[in-house]
């Protein structure tokens, strides 16, 4: 049997007896603001009764969206929400790639480097943009504004090559124009990304 | 051509997506007219109309539709699949965005027929934007009675919620889509059973992209014949292409599958970039076999891209100029696919992995003629041996590549180094990923 090594497991062992994975953030106690939780209340009323677990994507994006990154005491506490235990909601939250387990910085600059982007010169806008913060693919500059990830098809072929700033998007970013995104992020916030196409011809 | 756009029309006018201008333009009367029909005549229309999947598999929707087990005690469910994540194609963003009603509406449709009374669209989480203006118009359609309780006094009840996928290409699978929508990784599931038989929550389920569904309401307004005979036969209706990479207007191009791929990078996309040739042409999204300059002449259709020997998948045409490096675009895509395997089935989750290595190794100039020898052996190990179609997929970039384009492998191995370092790649040869 392959176990973790680093659970506690004995004769009487069930899976549902799991815990998380003793490496990850704790972080302190995890509760919803009183806002969230009527989001998440709404939310999995969607589902039917015997079926609230499919709202764990919403809800750990409520988690996200309030403190940044999702930690083992907000696993815990999604877990009690959705009647499910904290293994199942790390199984998930391990799995999908928009989730963040560590902290990251005020702007999470996602490159799209998978084939049409790739053309188009996304290797490029990536090594730009790392040279400009001073950090590596996968990294958080010192000061906590950037993070930088190089992401698979974003699905804006079309606009290539395109970066996704948090939740929103600036397209048809040239290699040349890279670090001055950053500057514009410093300065005007999210207001200096181009935006989705739609926003974008309005223009 | 005098083919007037039904799926994009009117996507550049700056109200396309509100509910008053969609209502201008005979908005919701599809969904009027299948209510004043029986479910069954509706299946029995979508069939007439031979209206395929736009997913990717191209199976026509109403046997899809007439599969749905209608003698189950369990609700029935529509999950529409706007998980778009095949690399290159990028339709059912512009749908969604600038016509989500359209959308809204053939869910509607679809639910009826099939006799579900909810339709969950699962959007894939980067489109943030996206699910915004599809929230607003499903809030829109709610408050005028086209959702909701007894839709526009018909007695047929019916739901749209959004769901917000998390980022996993995967999920764009059917039966790992209905996992990820009940809380769960996005593996897939065995099949048989089928979703229509067992779908999301165990209840029937038909799964539908999001264009076949957009489909639906201009099937009940122009009615079947019309619209099988727009277009080849087997291949009827307006379809959406997906034109990127090195062409001068990429963009997403309306029109019937009698089309050939030449007319649409051609005269469509306008071409490539000055001063640049076309090497090869990818017609469906990443996993589908490439085509060369020579065979332009393929008629964009299921069947006439089936013919010359790739597939028309989700229609995402990549086009790469003579400034690709085919080893390089091999590579690209492995690290895609290795990203992206969900992990269940062992040869796809570690062959993948091993192609990359092999790849990146050829790639900077470290490989050995055996590695062409390993790398078909790695595929043929995955092909034919997962439980979705994700390891066929992810092989074809490596073996269309060696099947065309062995020479540059082999340039490769000689030389010690890429034989086609273009300007646009890295200047650090690949060096941005482990």
């Amino acid at each position: 049997m392959s176990f973790h090594p680093k659970m506690t497991y004995g004769a009487a062992f069930h899976k549902s007896a799991r815990d998380l994975d003793p490496d990850r953030d704790q972080g302190p106690p995890f509760e919803y603001t009183a806002e969230n939780r009527a989001r998440f209340d709404r939310i999995v009323q969607r589902y039917p009764d015997a079926q609230r677990r499919s709202a764990v994507l919403p809800a750990l994006y409520l988690v996200q969206y309030q403190q940044g990154h999702i930690t083992a005491s907000a696993m815990r506490y999604v877990a009690g929400l959705l009647g499910i235990t904290p293994a199942d909601v790390e199984d998930v939250v391990s799995f999908y790639s928009m989730f963040y387990t560590k902290p990251v910085g005020r702007f999470v600059l996602q490159v799209c480097r998978t084939l049409s982007c790739a053309l188009n010169g996304a290797e490029r806008v990536t090594e730009e943009l790392s040279a400009k913060l001073g950090i590596k693919p996968g990294e958080t500059d010192p000061s906590g504004t950037f993070t930088l990830i190089e992401v698979e098809c974003l699905g804006a072929c079309d606009r290539a090559p395109v970066v996704m700033v948090n939740d929103a998007w600036h397209e048809c970013l040239t290699p040349g124009d890279a670090a001055k995104l950053v500057d514009d992020l410093k300065a005007r916030g999210e207001a200096a990304l181009s935006g989705c196409h739609h926003v974008v011809e309005k223009k | 051509m005098s083919f007037e756009p039904l799926l994009t029309k009117h996507v550049r006018e700056p109200n396309s997506f509100t509910l008053d201008f969609y209502l201008q333009h005979e908005g919701y009367d599809g969904l009027r007219k299948a209510l004043a029909m029986k479910p069954e005549e509706v299946i029995d229309l979508v069939k007439a109309s031979g209206l395929r999947g736009r997913g990717g598999a191209g199976f026509p929707t109403g046997m899809k539709w007439q599969f749905v087990d209608k003698k189950s005690p369990n609700p029935k469910y529509i999950a529409c699949n706007a998980d778009e994540s095949e690399p290159g194609t990028f339709k059912d963003h512009l749908l969604m965005e600038r016509n989500p009603h359209l959308l809204i509406e053939g869910c509607a449709i679809g639910c009826y027929a099939i006799g579900a009374k909810i339709a969950y669209i699962y959007i894939r989480g980067e489109f943030f934007h996206v699910q915004q203006v599809l929230e607003r118009a499903i809030d829109e359609a709610y408050a005028r009675g086209f959702l909701g309780k007894n839709v526009l006094g018909s007695g047929f009840d019916c739901d749209v919620y959004v769901h917000r996928g998390a980022g996993a290409y995967e999920a764009g699978e059917e039966t790992a889509l209905l996992e990820s929508l009940e809380g769960k990784r996005a593996q897939p599931r065995n099949k048989p059973p089928f979703p229509a038989v067992v779908g999301l929550y165990g209840c029937p389920t038909a799964v539908n992209n999001v264009e076949t569904l957009a489909n639906v309401p201009i099937i009940l307004m122009k009615g079947a014949e019309w619209y099988s005979k727009l277009g080849p036969e087997k291949n009827g209706g307006p379809k959406l292409f997906c034109i990127s990479g090195h062409v001068k207007r990429p963009g997403v191009y309306e029109a019937p599958m009698t089309v050939t791929l030449g007319e649409l990078i051609n005269e469509r996309a306008g071409g490539v970039r000055d001063g640049r040739t076309l090497k090869a042409v990818i017609p469906g999204g990443s996993s589908v076999p490439i085509l060369l300059p020579t065979q332009l002449d393929t008629q964009a259709s299921f069947d006439g891209v089936q013919k010359a020997g790739s597939l028309l998948g989700s229609a995402g045409i990549i086009v790469l100029d003579d400034t690709t490096c085919m080893v390089w675009l091999a590579e690209n895509l492995l690290h895609f696919y290795r990203h992206e395997s969900c992990g269940k089935c062992t040869p796809c989750r570690e062959g993948t992995d091993w192609l990359y290595k092999i790849l990146r190794k050829i790639e900077r100039g470290a490989g050995q003629m055996s590695d062409l020898d390993l790398l078909t052996s790695v595929a043929n190990n995955i092909a034919g041996k997962t439980l979705c179609a994700f390891g066929d997929a992810a092989v074809t970039p490596v073996l269309t590549t060696l099947k065309h384009f062995r020479h540059e492998y082999e340039a490769h191995i000689k030389e010690g180094h890429c034989t086609l370092p273009a300007d646009w790649r890295a200047r650090q040869g690949v060096a941005t990923h482990p």
